[in-house]
């Protein structure tokens, strides 16, 4: 194999430079300007400043909605990773069998991917409004006291439904490339073996489909803690009381509604650790049980 | 004709009024004006401001909307902290005490009119508005704008198919209950009663009217270190009334904010309590009979209510590195121009907001608007009752919008059955006071 040596050594510094600097100045300046407002203590408008040591985490692991938000935030990450993941394999497991116009089913399949968060929020809310919502109004008629702006179960089980939605199609598509990168040849040894096809979906399909899985559930779980603060935000604002207020949205009400900007970079910083600690535990752990 | 002088003809007319424009333009000193207010009431405010461009040469006022109150209040101070903040913002009165703390960032409109040399007699604003808006010392912080007050309004037709006088609104909690029930019985609308800002009209005018402390020192007036006090019996009574009306089917809490707003034009709501200026709103939607009223009582507190507490917003005016004194000058005339008694008294008619000043008052009342529209004086009447005590003049708590979301969440756990009334009034004083307390410290570092 011919390998490129460059004899200037500024170039490749030179080449490397546009990504640097989109690093430093998006995340790495952010990051720090968060580190240094997380022991200060400051007002809307950034007139007075205290430094105030570590006393912003110590509130708010003493403060219990906090800990409330960390417990909504689990629950709702879980329920939307297995509902959006689980939904997926299904489908995907369905659209990959020899039927007819299967090439429409998957395209179907991949538009909602294409909504944006408010959008697809808005699509829910006249589904579920209790008002002017279809399935709202349906429950309601039907005896089902329905309101999610008012009961928290019906608004978190909303919220979930609406962002597990929006996933199962990034999920589909790469779990359907996964089935069919599994050789045909592995399948018809099973199938000659008399495997009926449940037992060669858990033995044989599920087993190979490990990586693709494990990638997606990295992703799934950053999107659930991240990526739906627009359709909490357009849905129920983390309401009622603070059933469906979740650690990213917290950051959010703490730093621009309440103008907090001390608790909410230490809720970011929190936060930042939590990513971190989850990279590395899925990188470092999880990733050598995966067969590839 | 050919190609050539068909361009040359069009360049000739795109190029006519640009040549002229730069010259008109920069004669103009311009000022940026952000408001939230939207829908009808925004449209009156683009004309109000049409009106001012128009009616001279020197400056031209550019209005943004910026959505809700507490979002135009947030794009303020964030644009504040980036150097570059709208010259005029419309601040919603729970902003006041945070503006009031805001020191370089807002230049207050006493300090305006001094520099300018612009002069409003600021006397002939009506006390109420004056003195929300007002320092101790009386000098006027920031100019009044939309002020309202809650009043509840009904649905006639709905009241006549339940059997109830449509012309005898209820007066106490316990004539609305009793209507309530009625409506639902006869299932007149789809929810008997509903509340726009809960917190706002039930706790805050509740209290005001009802002569009640909502905080100590004056409600906040009279110092920082003010704490919440409505976990009062009579609070929590209201509160448990609040709660048992849900539970019966008489009352729908329809979100925070104005959010419940849309139910009674639509006609969904029998009953609603709302702020006064939903009037233009209810005129151009409601397909059915309505009108308004004072705010209901409880007559074993206080036998005869006293006046309600504004609300609405005022405009403030804010503070650049760049901003020259030709621009203040402009913002100073805008306001000279909202002062005047046809200004006012035409944004009161065509929005319902209250009329601020005397002057548009009179006018108004001379113009015939009151006959012409019955119960389009009921929120001057409810301003206007009894003696402005300490717990009627207004509020000036710090973070303010805070407190009335966590008011209002506390609230939405007690109407969902995970906590007493008691223990509701309990965590929103606690919670509430905490976040005073950081106000509190803020200000004094």
């Amino acid at each position: 194999m011919r390998r490129t040596i460059f004899d200037d050594r500024l170039l490749p510094y030179l080449l490397l430079l546009p990504q640097l600097v989109v690093t430093a100045i998006f995340f790495l300046w952010p990051a720090a300007q968060a580190l240094r407002a997380s022991v200060e203590r400051q007002d809307a408008f950034g007139l007075r400043t205290e430094f105030v040591w570590f006393e912003n985490f110590t509130d708010l692991f003493a403060d219990p909605l906090y800990l409330q938000a960390a417990w909504n935030t689990v629950i709702f990450s879980v329920c939307v990773t297995l509902i959006a993941m689980g939904l997926a394999l299904l489908f995907a497991v369905l659209a990959d069998r020899e039927i007819r116009g299967r090439g429409v089913y998957r395209t179907l399949m991949i538009w909602p991917y294409a909504v944006a968060p408010a959008v697809a929020a808005v699509l829910w809310i006249f589904l579920f409004h209790p008002q002017i919502g279809l399935f709202g109004r349906m429950l309601n008629g039907a005896g089902v006291g329905w309101d999610y702006k008012l009961d928290g179960f019906q608004a978190m089980l909303v919220v979930i439904l609406a962002s597990a939605w929006k996933q199962v199609s990034y999920n589909f598509i790469f779990f359907l490339a996964g089935l069919q990168s599994i050789p045909r040849a592995v399948l018809e040894a099973a199938q000659i073996d008399g495997a009926t096809p449940v037992r060669r979906f858990w033995t044989v399909v599920f087993p190979l489909l490990s990586p693709t899985t494990f990638f997606l559930l990295t992703v799934n779980i950053v999107y659930a803690c991240f990526d739906t603060f627009g359709v909490i935000h357009a849905l129920t604002q983390g309401g009622p009381g603070k059933a469906t207020e979740t650690l990213i949205y917290k950051v959010y009400v703490d730093g621009v509604v309440n103008l907090n900007l001390g608790s909410s970079s230490a809720q970011s910083v929190v936060l930042m650790a939590v990513v971190m600690l989850l990279t590395a535990i899925q990188f470092r752990y999880i990733e050598r049980k995966v067969h590839y | 004709m050919n190609r050539r002088s068909l361009l040359a003809g069009a360049t000739a007319l795109v190029g006519a009024p640009a040549l002229i424009r730069p010259a008109a333009a920069q004669a103009r000193t311009e000022v940026q004006f952000w408001y939230g207010l939207g829908g009808q009431l925004g449209e009156v405010v683009e004309s109000v401001i049409k009106a001012f461009n128009d009616s001279q040469d020197r400056y031209r006022v550019i209005g943004t909307f910026k959505g809700s109150y507490p979002e135009t209040m947030q794009a303020a101070i964030a644009s504040w902290r980036a150097g570059n903040a709208p010259h005029i913002v419309q601040m919603f009165e729970v902003g006041t005490g945070t503006m009031l703390g805001a020191g370089p960032a807002v230049k207050q409109v006493w300090q305006l009119f001094e520099e300018t040399g612009v002069s409003v007699d600021t006397s002939q604003y009506l006390a109420g508005v004056r003195g929300y808006y007002s320092l101790p010392d009386g000098r006027l912080a920031s100019m009044p704008f939309n002020s309202s007050t809650a009043i509840m309004w009904y649905n006639k037709d709905a009241f006549a198919k339940a059997g109830l006088d449509p012309d005898a609104p209820p007066k106490t909690w316990d004539e609305v209950i009793a209507a309530a029930r009625k409506l639902k019985a006869a299932n007149a609308t789809a929810v008997p009663v509903t509340t726009s800002w809960p917190t706002w009209i039930q706790y805050e005018q509740y209290s005001a009217i009802h002569d009640l402390p909502f905080s100590t020192k004056a409600n906040g007036f009279a110092g920082l270190d003010t704490e919440l006090k409505i976990n009062s019996p009579a609070h929590v009574k209201h509160t448990t009334r609040l709660m048992e009306m849900a539970k019966e089917g008489l009352f729908r809490y329809a979100g925070r904010d104005n959010a419940p707003d849309p139910l009674f034009p639509s006609g969904e709501a029998a009953i609603a309590f709302a702020s006064a200026g939903l009037r233009g709103r209810v005129a151009q939607e409601a397909k059915f009979a309505w009108a308004d009223a004072v705010l209901p009582y409880d007559p074993e507190i206080k036998a005869d209510p006293i006046n309600g507490v504004i609300g609405g917003a005022s405009l403030w005016v804010m503070t650049a590195p760049s901003r020259k004194p030709e621009e203040y000058k402009a913002v100073a005339e805008f306001f000279r121009f909202l002062s005047q008694p046809e200004v006012d008294a035409s944004w009161h008619q065509r929005t319902g907001y209250v009329p601020i000043t005397q002057g548009g008052y009179e006018l108004s009342r001379k113009q015939g608007y009151y006959e012409k529209n019955p119960g389009a004086d009921v929120p001057i009447i409810q301003l206007t009752r009894g003696t402005m005590t300490d717990n009627s003049r207004g509020f000036r708590l710090g973070r303010f919008v805070e407190i009335r979301n966590i008011i209002q969440e506390e609230l939405e756990k007690g109407l969902q059955g995970q906590q007493t009334a008691q223990q509701a009034m309990d965590n929103a004083v606690t919670r509430g006071n905490r976040v005073l307390r950081e106000f509190e410290r803020a200000q004094r570092t």
